[in-house]
């Protein structure tokens, strides 16, 4: 007898299709006392796209990627992730939505007293029960993967601010999350620097078919992220070239104005708008 | 009532309902999985034997000071022999447990302040929380069970040090006889003491980790922040020593003994 589709079931299939909602804000509040951070904050991010979340410092942009994550709750709204309602579980309950998502912190967040192996392994060796050579590998695979294999036993400190990010990213990349939310990654890093951690992004999303949710102020980065796309070259190299139309409109912006969504679009509609706010912005 | 005044009592509930509630999570932490077995044999390590020269100093120079001081006193009543027995008995019932305890606070207590602290305004708390690892078990539990275990430890030997200092300078400053010391040392003492001195570091060992923990994860402000958590660790766990002291011997004086 076959076995009965249950609501989990079903929920997974339609994650598996083309073009599912891996995240859904709906009508999103949080307000810190008197101060109102989100407001009505409603958003979809498609399976395999990218969201980029622009605004000033202090817009709300950090707040919503952390309600995502459930390590803040919305006073009131419902958010969706990978068909779980995060807004209703417990702390114990998150740690099974945060299995599939990896976060990127400002500054990185590495943890100070662990090399970048450990780092990197955290997860695997500390919450999951895989032999320690296989996690060895998957921690050297993600080394090569962001071009860092060098830095295996170096402390954090000892990087740069650059390598420091990259290293964020493969510590986040580590157990394959399907849905990746970076928090200001670029910010305080020169654009050399910056457009080699937009690399990584570019690569992840394109290569490893991760969802990518980009909070930031910087516009450059922003740009870059949303014009191009990674592709393996002769001999398996991996090439970042510009973007086709269709992967460009994968790309969407959200524009977040004390809290309040102003704008949601591709890059070509973000710079075609008129609002005077959008354009002082831009320019 | 004026309301600032209202204001800081409520504040006051809130600090302390949150530090319960901290408590009660690491409590419930340290029966269920997962543990986190490395990190408590590091904090071991870490708060014991790292606490050893410290401990050791400490205790050494007030065992000494302590017999000269008693040797002085004692003179006027022509009582010079029996002054291991005041050593013996100030140490092990007070001066060890107390002063163990607040080198500890020195030491330990600032330390954790500091460096959870540092976590949380550098967003490694929520890294770890991201990752999926729950930061009481992490972070809060082996530091917990580091306090309760090691204090006792170092009280110990504090207590030892102490006494065979007492015994250096009674030895020579004050000429008693070898013999003599050790026995009236171990005349003065009664196991009642001895369970009194002993269960006062667990709970000192307790309050020293949890307080710096509870002050370390509430760190908010940047680094100037966690100056503040530090300071605020180091007087806060002084201040629940002293006062556990008191509370601890009027618990054995009244149900005990």
């Amino acid at each position: 007898m076959a076995k009965p589709i249950t609501t989990s079931d079903q929920v997974r299939q339609i994650l598996n299709e083309e073009g599912a909602p891996v995240v859904v804000f709906d009508h999103v509040q949080l307000a810190f006392d008197e101060k109102v951070v989100l407001k009505n904050v409603t958003f979809t991010l498609i399976k395999g796209h990218t969201k980029i979340i622009l605004g000033a410092s202090g817009s709300g942009k950090s707040t919503a990627l952390k309600i995502m994550i459930g390590l803040l709750r919305a006073d009131s709204g419902v958010v969706w992730v990978n068909g779980q309602r995060v807004d209703q579980l417990t702390e114990a309950e998150l740690m099974a939505v945060r299995a599939d998502l990896g976060m990127i912190f400002q500054e990185g967040a590495l943890f100070d007293s662990l090399t970048v192996r450990e780092n990197v392994g955290y997860k695997l060796y500390e919450e999951t029960d895989l032999p320690l050579e296989q996690v060895d590998k998957r921690v050297e695979e993600v080394l090569g993967f962001i071009d860092l294999e060098e830095h295996i036993e170096k402390m954090p400190s000892e990087l740069s601010g650059g390598q420091r990010r990259r290293v964020a990213i493969a510590r986040a990349m580590a157990f394959k999350p399907s849905i990746m939310l970076y928090d200001e990654a670029t910010t305080g890093l020169d654009p050399i620097t910056a457009t080699t951690v937009d690399d990584e992004m570019i690569k992840l999303r394109d290569l490893e078919k991760v969802s990518s949710l980009i909070v930031t102020h910087q516009l450059r980065d922003a740009f870059y992220v949303a014009t191009h796309m990674a592709r393996r070259g002769a001999r398996g190299r991996v090439e970042i070239v510009a973007a086709t139309p269709d992967k460009e409109r994968e790309t969407e912006f959200i524009m977040l104005k004390e809290g309040v969504i102003i704008f949601e679009g591709d890059a070509a509609a973000l710079r075609a708008s008129t609002d005077p706010y959008i354009v002082n912005f831009l320019s | 009532m004026p309301i600032p005044i209202q204001r800081w009592f409520k504040q006051a509930a809130f600090e302390v309902q949150e530090y319960v509630y901290l408590t009660c999570s690491a409590f419930a932490a340290l029966f269920t999985r997962p543990f986190y077995r490395h990190d408590a044999i590091e904090q071991l390590d870490l708060i014991g034997f790292g606490s050893l020269t410290v401990v050791l100093l400490s205790g050494l120079f007030t065992g000494m000071a302590l017999a000269s001081q008693s040797g002085l006193t004692l003179d006027q009543f022509g009582a010079r022999p029996v002054v291991g027995r005041l050593v013996s008995a100030s140490m092990i019932k007070e001066l060890g447990p107390v002063l163990t305890a607040l080198m500890l606070t020195g030491r330990i207590g600032s330390g954790i302040a500091a460096e959870l602290g540092s976590m949380v305004v550098s967003d490694q708390i929520n890294a770890l929380r991201a990752l999926g690892t729950d930061p009481v078990r992490k972070l809060v539990v082996p530091r917990m069970i580091a306090g309760i275990f090691m204090a006792p430890v170092l009280t110990v030997i504090a207590d030892f040090i102490g006494i065979s200092g007492g015994w250096v300078v009674a030895r020579y400053q004050l000429q008693v006889n070898s013999s003599l010391y050790w026995a009236s040392v171990t005349k003065a003492l009664y196991m009642h003491d001895v369970w009194m001195g002993l269960a006062k570091p667990f709970v000192f060992g307790f309050l020293i980790a949890t307080i710096a923990c509870y002050v370390g994860l509430r760190t908010s402000g940047g680094t100037a922040g966690v100056g503040k958590a530090t300071t605020l660790s180091v007087v806060a766990g002084s201040v629940a020593v002293i006062a556990a002291d008191f509370f601890v011997t009027q618990f054995f004086i009244g149900f005990v003994f």
